[in-house]
């Protein structure tokens, strides 16, 4: 009995939404529940099969290898919205445009805009803790979940969090999954946090060299402004001839103008306002041009050694495709580079504390290099422990690196 | 004492000095409680290095030794979590004191585990920021305790919990080797270990240095005193707030019994004797005219909401008085009664107003007095039981009652603690939210840091309630001896 054939048996015989094209020639299942999920997972944890988990493709590449694809899309309802409490609760299939759409139809906002594709799945944004330029303002992915609830790689289905605003019950796993590639299991629903529909949503932009914008930028955080997002744009990305600041206000009326105010104040008054539509289609490029790049990765540094790491990474792998955020740090970069290349700039940025992020790349380059890297000492051991433990036959395939991710 | 802590205590007066090695029953018991008066446990040994060399010496020895330790910092919890019982030693952070770096440029201190929390925050004023997490034990709450309980407070609505601020922690692990987590940037070094740290209850590990990001100190401030004649018009009036997209620094609520408390002690604050519920909104910012005009907007929807007056503070020394009868609420509450059960429940903000009238429900049912005074703008409970701990059926209809509330906060969505942790206190509740699996899930990673579970032992997880796990422990130690420089990058990259 082939392996298709056994999945027909277990999940239904719509279960599989097709052969992959050779040479993978791998079945692609699309379990409909996150039961299904589990039973599928604890059915290849006792085969022995390797299953590489997917959610539209639109993101990471799929092409990782493995006896099972498991794609996320027919987990695509959206169990709740909570206008409210300012909660949603979605499973981990459903598209972010789609999420969006529904939660603005009730005055709603996911203040998160990740690179890719409009229609990338919210387990993707989640497993590779994506966010875009509104982590200025809202902060990190980790910060808009308030519960999981995830399958292990041997099939047990574990709830983390709830749907409350605030919760410290038992150990965070909820967070945990942000950003760990899938290593910990299957993410299947979430519950989100969510803020109300910006009243005002303004965007204000300097174009000019490098050391322009970023000067600027250096006068929007020092006058004390709390914009949603303060991000430095590469010219391809900010699609002009010059490097491109962008500042967006969002929030209440008052909030607004008063932000606005600040705004107009610093950097000699020359922080342009765009209208609605030229600041949505800014906004847009800025986060689907990665998806126009085969790799991306993400650093973390200190908003003061921001233009630092910058000429660093323009030294080592180029900048043609940038988005930087001087307020936290965070530089995101897209892309072509060698696997010495990257793992070069890793060992750089680690000697300065400077984690380097490999949020997307083909296999090859994912599995030579690894999402995360350059551990402190004692975290490999104990991030392998925690692989083992929610993963213990080492069936999802991850580009950890570690000898159980594949 | 047990044989085997007691043992240990040369070898311990050998690291960190006699001095502060407690071994007394009469200096034993000062440790018997946190801040909540209902559990007791005198632990075996005291000890407070100085050092973080002289906790990872302890740590080495508890380890090789196979005696349990729990961490603790002020004792100001509301769980019973610091607690620890003659077969353990407790480990206090106290005398680890210190701010060791203050950058205003990257907005960003690195503190060790016994710093203050109001003095982090005093500290941080000096350059127009703070550190925003604000306990209403902020005074005498450490550092250390917050990030291992994941501490909210009343102004966490607006800037976020204990959690969101943390971005890098040194960590002594259970078997003494030291360990980083996070980045001076935040961006974690792989999976969020951070994450996982923060609120994990001295049950992983001892952080001995706490990088926390700071956020500018608003220019511009309204407090604003609200009074309701009923509970469901004041908790209306809460999701009102909050739909408007308005964002309030807090929003607090106190009910007539808290209120009474509050006015009947030296914390008196004007509150109005007979409103049935105060909300105290405070709105925040960068620009006058901003807040001004949110302020306006935030009372307008109160009085839309019922509210019978609206107050606003006409300055510092008003806004103080007001805030001082809040946070000090529980304190005021023991007048009612010696012993205090103090709840943490967490429910969706639109349930708040059935969620109040059932606690009404229930302390009427059982002739109790329940005060609420809570983080409403989250739906974080706090309802608070006084009564008599030396009357045996007074005490255990506080029981049926503490379970019942819990029991109700759960049915509407919700869960059994936002800010305070789980301690000791709300073990019990565990099952009621989390199945065997996803207990068994939380136990197998405490296994991971810990795979004798020797820190904080019997706190959390109710081991009783989990379902078997196959998943593996860490993996072995190395040789090498622990250290907290960052290493090669090649050597242990996976």
């Amino acid at each position: 009995m082939s392996i298709a054939d056994k999945l027909r048996a277990l999940l239904g015989r719509d279960a599989i939404l097709e052969i992959t094209a050779p040479p993978d020639q791998t079945p692609r299942v699309a379990p409909d529940s996150p039961d299904a999920v589990a039973l599928l997972l604890g059915t290849a944890q006792e085969e022995g099969w390797r299953v590489r988990v997917e959610g539209q493709g639109s993101w990471m590449p799929t092409d990782a290898p493995a006896e099972v694809a498991l794609t996320t899309r027919r987990l695509d309802r959206i169990p709740a919205i909570h206008p409210q409490d300012l909660s949603a609760t979605a499973e981990a299939g459903v598209g972010l445009d789609r999420l969006r759409q529904h939660l603005a139809d009730r005055g709603v906002w996911l203040a998160l805009d990740p690179p890719g594709l409009a229609g990338r799945t919210i387990g993707s944004i989640v497993a590779t803790a994506t966010a875009g330029p509104l982590r200025q303002g809202f902060g990190p992915v980790r910060d808009h979940l308030l519960g999981v609830t995830f399958v292990t790689g041997d099939g047990r289905l574990v709830q983390g969090g709830g749907r409350v605003m605030k919760n410290v019950a038992g150990f965070d796993l909820t967070r945990l999954q942000a950003g760990s590639f899938g290593a910990f299991g299957v993410v299947v629903l979430v519950h989100l946090r969510l803020h109300a529909l910006p009243r005002a949503d303004r965007t204000m932009v300097l174009r000019g060299s490098r050391e322009t914008v970023a000067a600027a930028a250096e006068e929007v955080r020092q006058a004390g402004a709390a914009p949603a997002a303060l991000e430095v744009l590469s010219p391809a990305l900010g699609r002009s001839e010059q490097w491109t600041l962008a500042v967006r206000l969002a929030g209440s009326v008052p909030l607004v103008e008063g932000e606005e105010g600040v705004i107009r104040g610093v950097a000699g008054g020359r922080l342009e306002p765009l209208r609605a539509e030229e600041a949505q289609a800014l906004w847009t490029w800025a986060a689907q041009g990665f998806a126009a790049r085969p790799l991306t990765f993400r650093v973390g540094g200190l908003p003061e050694g921001a233009e630092e790491l910058l000429d660093l990474i323009q030294h080592q792998v180029g900048d043609e495709w940038i988005s930087a955020s001087p307020g936290t740090g965070t530089i995101r970069w897209g892309g072509e580079t060698t696997v010495d290349r990257l793992q070069r700039l890793r060992r750089t940025l680690a000697a300065l504390e400077v984690p380097l992020t490999l949020e997307r790349a083909p296999w090859e380059l994912r599995r030579a290099v690894g999402h995360f890297g350059a551990y402190r000492e004692g975290v490999g051991p104990l991030v392998a422990g925690l692989r083992r433990t929610f993963d213990p036959g080492a069936r999802l395939v991850v580009a950890t690196g570690d000898a159980g991710g594949g | 004492m047990s044989t085997t802590a007691r043992s240990l205590v040369p070898a311990l007066r050998e690291i960190v000095g006699a001095r502060y090695v407690r071994t007394a029953m009469a200096e034993r018991v000062t440790y018997e409680m946190d801040g909540l008066p209902t559990h007791r446990r005198t632990p075996g040994v005291v000890v407070l290095p100085g050092t973080r060399d002289e906790v990872v010496e302890v740590m080495r020895l508890l380890s090789r030794s196979g005696v349990a330790v729990v961490p603790r910092g002020a004792g100001t919890g509301l769980s019973g979590g610091a607690l620890a019982d003659g077969e353990a030693v407790l480990l206090v952070v106290t005398r680890l004191n210190r701010i060791l770096d203050l950058d205003p440029v990257n907005r960003r201190a690195t503190v060790e585990p016994g710093v203050v929390n109001a003095r982090l925050s005093a500290a941080a004023a000096r350059h127009g920021l703070q550190y925003a997490p604000d306990p209403s034990s902020q005074t005498a709450c450490t550092i250390g305790g917050n990030v291992a309980e994941n501490a909210g407070g009343p102004h966490c609505l607006k800037y976020g919990v204990t959690c969101n601020h943390v971005l890098a922690l040194e960590v002594v692990l259970p078997d003494g080797s030291v360990t980083q987590f996070g980045s001076p940037g935040g961006e974690p070094w792989g999976p969020d270990l951070v994450a996982l740290f923060v609120g994990s209850e001295g049950c992983f590990g001892i952080a001995t240095r706490i990088t926390v990001r700071l956020t500018p100190l608003p220019r511009a401030v309204r407090t604003l005193l609200a009074d309701f004649p009923t509970l469901r018009a004041a908790g209306e009036a809460v999701s009102a707030v909050i739909a408007s997209g308005i964002v309030p620094a807090a929003l607090e609520m106190m009910d007539r019994s808290c209120i009474r408390a509050v006015e009947d002690s030296v914390y008196a604050a004007g509150y109005p004797r007979d409103a049935a519920a105060v909300l105290l909104v405070e709105v925040d910012g960068r620009v006058d005219g901003a807040v001004a005009a949110e302020a306006a907007q935030v009372e307008a929807i109160l009085r839309m909401r019922g509210a019978r007056t609206v107050r606003a503070a006409a300055d510092e020394r008003e806004r103080e008085r007001l805030w001082q009868g809040r946070k000090k609420a529980f304190g005021a509450m023991g007048r009612l009664a010696r012993a205090l059960v103090v709840q943490d429940a967490v429910v969706p903000r639109s349930a708040l107003p059935d969620v109040l009238e059932t606690i009404e429900g229930i302390a009427a049912t059982h002739r109790l007095t329940v005060s609420n005074v809570f983080h409403a703008g989250d739906g974080n409970l706090h309802p608070n039981i006084s009564f008599d701990a030396g009357d045996p059926a007074l005490t255990a209809r506080v029981e049926r009652a503490s379970a019942e509330i819990m029991r109700a906060c759960i049915r509407a969505g919700g869960t059994i603690t936002g800010e305070h942790g789980v301690g000791l206190d709300k073990l019990r509740y565990m099952p009621l939210v989390f199945d065997g699996d996803s207990l068994a899930a939380m136990r197998a990673v405490r296994r991971v840091f810990d795979p004798a579970e020797r820190m904080n032992p019997g706190k959390v997880v109710p081991v009783h309630a989990c379902r078997e796990w196959a998943g593996a422990t860490r993996s072995p130690a190395r040789a090498s001896p622990p250290r907290a420089e960052p290493v090669s990058p090649a050597a242990e990259a996976v």
